[in-house]
């Protein structure tokens, strides 16, 4: 009985084991909206102005054994920009910035990961935005993952880029102080 | 000249409230599109659409008078020689004009307020924000208050122009009564 009990435990644990060694797929939690995509960018030199896009979606799949096997994916509706002002969101997206009406959706998609460090790696990816697409890195952090109270199992991170407004033509210009936005996002995926 | 209309005479009022209001739509059309040419380091930049604002929003005020005014003291009856067409066409175009005016300033009213902010009218008060849930509200406002200027400024051009055709053409009192004649 003790040995049956023990031979399962170690069963058990052995499958346990091969199931984290393989990359789980995660949804970005949207429903609970625990995922942002934001930005910020100087205004004048003198503060930071900070946005956010509030409808965006997608997925990722990641192994903490294997950072180098995960892979992202992001699509974000560049219409739901939002800077707490009307007439700032209604600028942003004209086109002397991002053109919503030509090009209302903006894509990430990893291409490859390099681990940096101890829960820290460069994802490498194209980045569609305003009809250009260009390779970014992201600079990603690993924030934690585990259980949730609600029968679910979660992963989360955060990373960032600094994006040259006329890289991805955007037309206005908002001064020497203003030239580069940092994206920043911050994601929780609910494991499939 | 009297304050009020008459049935043949437009008083006082009218008259000075019509040439205030095409005034300032024109001067408000050209600010306008001024304005959302400039670049982010004019020192106009921020004084241009408070005017704007401002000046629309006692806009509002002076239209809703010149309504009420109408009501009060109707204008004088049409020209004898105008026929059915005439009157009809006439009536529409006025109709046009006033009701595409208030549509204009609400429209622009519903940007600057679609995310709760009132607008300071020339720094001594407030209008507070009302309506502001319209799906993408800024932005549908925005469309609207654009074409409808341009609309409007056309169609105004269109409004001098019969009443230039009335006096040089058909030779009648349509616009010098507008001067009190």
């Amino acid at each position: 009985m003790l040995k049956k009990t023990l031979v399962a435990l170690a069963l058990g644990g052995a499958l346990i084991g091969a199931g984290q060694a393989m990359a789980a797929d995660y949804a970005i939690d949207k429903q609970g909206q625990h995922a942002f995509v934001n930005f910020k960018i100087s205004h004048l030199g003198y503060s930071w102005l900070y946005g956010t896009f509030k409808d965006f979606d997608g997925s990722f799949s990641f192994d903490a054994a294997k950072p180098q096997d995960s892979k992202v994916n992001v699509t974000l509706n560049t219409t739901s920009v939002d800077t707490n002002h009307a007439e700032r969101d209604k600028h942003i997206r004209s086109g002397d910035f991002l053109n919503v009406s030509k090009h209302p959706t903006a894509t990430f998609a990893s291409t490859s990961v390099k681990s940096t460090g101890e829960g820290t790696a460069d994802i490498t990816g194209d980045l569609t935005l305003n009809g250009v697409t260009k390779p970014v890195v992201i600079a990603a952090k690993f924030i934690g993952e585990g259980k949730d109270p609600w029968g679910g199992y979660r992963a989360g991170f955060e990373g960032s880029t600094k994006l040259k407004l006329k890289d991805f033509d955007i037309q206005k210009d908002l001064g020497p102080a203003s030239q580069d936005v940092e994206l920043i996002i911050s994601v929780e995926g609910v494991r499939k | 000249m009297q304050w009020r209309n008459s049935s043949s005479h437009y008083g006082l009022v009218s008259i000075f409230m019509h040439w205030l209001v095409a005034v300032v739509v024109f001067g408000l059309f050209g600010l306008g599109y001024w304005m959302v040419g400039l670049d982010y380091y004019s020192s106009w930049r921020q004084t241009a659409p408070d005017l704007h604002k401002s000046i629309g929003l006692v806009l509002f005020a002076v239209m809703l008078a010149r309504v009420l005014w109408r009501w009060f003291s109707p204008p004088p009856a049409s020209l004898p020689n105008h026929g059915r067409m005439t009157r009809m066409a006439s009536k529409l175009g006025h109709s046009f004009l006033y009701l595409g005016l208030f549509v204009l300033m609400i429209s622009g009213y519903l940007i600057s307020t679609a995310d709760g902010r009132g607008i300071p009218v020339f720094g001594l008060f407030e209008v507070p924000a009302s309506l502001t849930s319209i799906p993408d509200q800024e932005d549908v406002a925005g469309l609207v208050h654009e074409y409808l200027a341009w609309a409007l400024v056309i169609f105004a051009g269109i409004h001098a122009l019969a009443a230039l055709k009335h006096h040089f053409i058909d030779r009648d009192r349509t616009l010098t009564r507008m001067f009190g004649r």
